[in-house]
């Protein structure tokens, strides 16, 4: 077995992609069976996953790899790097594809054959895909990978095509996707600069400076805010992730949006190296005004899953928020602020792969056993679904912020970068900054209120409806899935400084610093990003004491009282009526967020009439964007493609009469 | 850290912790002075705990595990923000556990809970009382925060005793931006604290109720818990405007000759901030619900100036 020493990280990394695409193909060829197909070919898929994360962790601190395919066009080869940027994103992929793949054993085992054939190549490709862009070190490579990503993942969304609306939610993402990819490909157009050579080893050396690098950051921006979720091109999140099969939505919005982040970084600080310090003041607005728009918006939806999607959108905002202090900070030469916004970004990237997830594939559990995605119908669940209920009580809290979950480290973080904010030269920037540091505050707070929202009308309370008392927990594979997620939100937030020592690779790659040596100088167990006496967090003994505390409390007021108990009807003030109908629907929890902010949301109601003898309440939040942006677009676009359209007549004399007036016109300039 | 600065952590908690009725006491009778009534004695909160421990409880029958556990995860959250502050000494070994941005984390986590446990049985009331409990945090959190934020921008720490020892002992310096601060604080402080003029402790007409609302279905030994909790989380709220706007006499790390002049400084604030709160109680009146919102965003917009304020002014 000398052969296997020889082999570098990305010989097995390009060795799990062909498994996995081995591994679609035999599911296609399978789907006469379909609980087989769904039993075997995903968990092998996720041992694929976890061979993928194991690889990735070694390769983070190990010297980059580089390989080069013979595949592709003549003369266009694809050339494949493994540094640790690229590690640590694969590192995400396979630590979350490792959960959501098991938990897909279960979740697909009552798809019907032929579905089921062409969604585990689907997914498996989908997987292979995003790896690939991971792993890309020319643009030919990287576009193709992309798009063989959004393509795969288009299909995937499209599932259950029958239905109208997920077909118009897939055009939707695949329109915005390509958008998305244009703005890509021109960026990799302009940083190559007319060599001729796509390879990004040429492009780090193009040393594009000044407009055509601003041209350069914006495009990337723009190409990778589309698949990411970036205000305005948001608009796909809320229609793509309900429709598409839960563990999907797990998979795109865990790990598909932070392809995206990668790409952002790749271009940004190590392609172009992040000079201009308003690049960083743009996306740090964008970035703030995207969580902010997704956090509200999630706060009054009454569809689990879209909830779930704008709350998306406000994480990516928060990671972009990030990516700005840190372009800002990188270009006025403090690296050492610099390094903390851009741990937090990747701490939170990972974060939310593993909350976000653990949350969506909880959707898919309570969509498998009630069949209801809005909330106005569910209610309840944890006395029937304990299982489900604990383990996304897990990914609530953390995806809220609160400590001593991975959530809370993170944003502790960001904040700290905010509050370091040293004095730079510009004073109106050094008052800016803490603005940002308020709309993150903001953020976080409202996260919380949607996720109260989310959990409380879903898990607590009474059933709305009859059905529910029939809800049946999640099996065994689903069980172990949410585990593996609600497990990583624990790991990742109770030992925060193994996590940026590991993060410390990327750092020193991005922007050659690093945090660790001062993160660790006091021990593994006090995070200290800066200096001791400057800012601590130590989430182990926290959770200890709070342990400790619950346990002397729980014994003290038993040795007090005997922990006599009586079981009864709820008290309700001595309401004699109660009944489940009149708990807060997720409309109703929300109210007061829509009424505070009216201004903001397009709001439609319908009322009944007082003597109306079956009264019907409608309400109903747009997104205004849609009527302020993506509308004025589409109608633009409808007329010129009209007027275009004009120049059409069918007759073949006037086509010859347009190919002489170009062939003039030609003649006229080349010369 | 070590041994004796452990046990003076441990002595300063149990002594914060047993306190706090005493201080919801003092506060209700003061009121009850000012409103020409005889009031029940300021021991009057302990006694009630008392009965209520040793009642039997009752359950609503629905009532999930998580309804059951809250009470207690609600007052050792309570327990621990008490311990971060220093009350009498900035001798806090626990304190680089959880600096001032996880300090307003527990108060989420505790809040998060009794707001799901409100929601648990399914009853109207308590989902009114969640519904509304978010709504003001959601202005209150980041307010405080931004309180916090700009302490720590003029102390260059986030850590609790560090803030202390700067504006304690350091220098004699007035920083107009911590007039801003202390005034959105004590709004924070006014909302936080289920107090008037957002919510009103004593109220009985459950429709207006916020805090109430929440903890309708809870009895004996789970609401002595939830009611001890709230008076910590007053003394913990006092003692941080204390130690942020008033930190004069605090004792330094090391410095035990002060601790008893730190002690009779303590109970002088303690009892001068609740003859404050309950005039304030006096003479303001409960806002309408959808006022609240008003008060707390201008207590954000205080708060968001005052850190303007020091970059403008005092860097």
């Amino acid at each position: 077995m000398a052969w296997l020493n020889t082999l570098l990280p990305i010989d097995y990394t390009l060795g799990i992609v062909l498994y996995w695409v081995t591994l679609g193909l035999v599911g296609l060829a399978w789907q006469g069976r379909p609980r087989l197909l769904a039993q075997l070919i995903f968990p092998a898929g996720a041992l694929g996953a976890l061979a993928l994360a194991v690889v990735a962790l070694s390769a983070l601190n190990s010297s980059p790899d580089v390989a080069v395919l013979p595949l592709g066009l003549p003369d266009l080869p694809f050339h494949l790097r493994l540094d640790s940027l690229s590690a640590f994103f694969l590192l995400l992929l396979g630590s979350a594809a490792f959960g959501i793949s098991i938990y897909g054993a279960g979740y697909f085992r009552t798809m019907e054959g032929g579905t089921l054939g062409l969604l585990c190549l689907e997914y498996h490709l989908f997987i292979a895909s995003m790896t690939l862009v991971l792993l890309a070190d020319d643009a030919y490579l990287f576009m193709v990978a992309w798009e063989a990503m959004a393509l795969s993942s288009y299909f995937l969304v499209t599932t259950d095509h029958k239905v109208p609306e997920i077909r118009r939610a897939g055009f939707l993402y695949l329109l915005i996707a390509h958008v998305g990819a244009i703005g890509i490909l021109l960026c990799f157009g302009v940083m190559q600069g007319g060599h001729g050579d796509y390879t990004f080893a040429t492009m780090r050396q193009a040393n594009l400076t000044g407009f055509w690098g601003s041209v350069t950051f914006f495009l990337a921006l723009f190409g990778f805010g589309a698949k990411a979720g970036l205000l305005p091109l948001h608009a796909w999140l809320p229609e793509a992730h309900p429709a598409a099969p839960s563990p999907v939505s797990a998979m795109m919005s865990g790990v598909m949006l932070k392809t995206a982040i990668y790409g952002l970084l790749r271009v940004t600080f190590d392609l172009l190296g992040a000079q201009l310090w308003w690049w960083g003041g743009i996306a740090l607005v964008l970035g703030l005004a995207t969580a902010l728009y997704g956090v509200l918006f999630a706060a009054v939806q009454s569809d689990m899953k879209r909830l779930l999607a704008y709350s998306s959108i406000e994480n990516i905002g928060i990671i972009l928020t990030g990516i700005g202090l840190a372009i800002i900070f990188h270009a006025f030469g403090k690296d050492g602020v610099a390094v903390l916004a851009l741990a937090a970004t990747l701490y939170h990237a990972i974060n939310h792969a593993f909350f976000k997830g653990l949350l969506f594939l909880g959707t898919g559990s309570v969509l498998h056993a009630t069949g209801e995605r809005n909330l106005g119908r569910l209610g309840g669940l944890i006395r029937r679904m304990p299982w489900v209920a604990v383990l996304v009580l897990v990914g609530t809290l953390a995806i809220a912020g609160l400590p001593p979950f991975n959530g809370f480290v993170s944003e502790w973080l960001l904040l700290q970068a905010f509050l370091l904010t040293p004095a730079l030269p510009y004073p109106y920037l050094n008052m800016m900054i803490p603005l940002g540091a308020a709309a993150i505050a903001l953020a976080a707070a409202l996260a919380a209120y949607a996720m109260v929202k989310f959990y409380g009308v879903i898990f607590l309370g009474q059933h709305r409806e009859e059905k529910l008392a029939h809800a049946h927990d999640a099996g065994n594979w689903e069980r172990f899935g949410l585990g593996w997620m609600a497990a990583g939100c624990l790991v990742l937030g109770l030992f925060p400084v193994a996590v940026i020592l590991q993060l410390d690779h990327v750092t020193q790659l991005l922007i050659g610093h690093q945090l660790g040596t001062s993160a660790a100088r006091t021990g593994w167990l006090w995070l200290t990003p800066v200096a001791p006496e400057r800012a601590s967090y130590s989430p182990i003994i926290l959770i200890l004491i709070i342990l400790a505390g619950l346990a002397f409390t729980f014994i003290a007021v038993r040795k007090v009282y005997h922990g006599r108990l009586r079981r009864g009807a709820p008290w309700d003030c001595g309401f004699p009526a109660q009944t489940p109908r009149m708990q807060d629907t997720a409309e109703g929890f929300s109210q007061p967020i829509r009424q505070i902010f009216d201004f903001f949301f397009g709001i439609t109601r319908e009322l009944p009439s007082p003597f109306d003898p079956q009264p019907h309440y409608h309400g109903e939040t747009h997104d205004r964007l849609w009527n302020l942006f993506y509308l004025p677009i589409a109608t633009v676009t409808d007329k010129l493609s009209g007027l275009i359209g004009k120049l059409q007549h069918g007759r073949i004399s006037i086509y010859l009469l347009y190919s002489f007036v170009t062939l003039l016109a030609l003649l006229a300039f080349v010369r | 850290m070590n041994l004796t600065d452990i046990a003076f952590q441990l002595a300063q908690n149990t002594l914060v912790v047993l306190a706090a009725p005493l201080l919801l006491g003092w506060v209700n009778q003061c009121r009850a002075w000012m409103q020409n009534r005889t009031g029940p004695g300021i021991l009057q909160p302990y006694r009630g705990l008392l009965k209520l421990l040793h009642k039997n409880a009752l359950l609503a029958q629905d009532a999930s595990p998580l309804f059951r556990a809250t009470p207690y995860i609600l007052f050792v959250c309570m327990w621990l923000a008490a311990a971060l502050v220093p009350v009498l000494a900035t001798d806090l070994p626990l304190a680089p556990a959880v600096d001032v941005i996880a300090l307003v984390g527990i108060f989420a986590l505790a809040r998060v809970f009794i707001a799901l446990a409100a929601m648990d049985i399914g009853t109207a009331f308590g989902s009114l009382g969640a519904r509304r409990e978010m709504l003001v945090a959601f202005l209150a959190e980041p307010a405080m925060l931004m309180v916090f934020f700009t302490a720590s921008l003029i102390s260059h720490s986030t850590s609790l005793p560090t803030i202390v020892e700067t504006f304690a002992h350091k220098e004699f310096v007035l920083y107009p931006s911590m007039a801003f601060a202390g005034v959105a604080f004590l709004m924070v402080l006014l909302a936080e604290n289920a107090r008037i003029p957002v919510d009103n402790p004593t109220t009985h007409l459950e429709l207006t109720m916020i805090h109430e609302a929440m903890i309708l279905e809870y009895s004996a030994r789970h609401l002595a818990l939830i009611e001890w909790a709230s008076s910590i989380k007053l003394m913990a709220y006092v003692t941080i405007g204390i130690a942020l706007f008033f930190p004069w006499g605090i004792a330094e790390a090391g410095d035990w000759g002060a601790v008893p002049y730190a002690i009779f400084l303590l109970v002088l604030k303690l009892t001068a901030a609740g003859f404050g709160l309950s005039l304030l109680e006096t003479l303001s009146a409960k806002l309408r619900i959808f006022r609240a919102p008003e008060f707390l965003g201008t207590a954000f917009l205080l708060a968001v100036l005052g850190m303007l304020v020091h970059f403008l002014l005092e860097v």
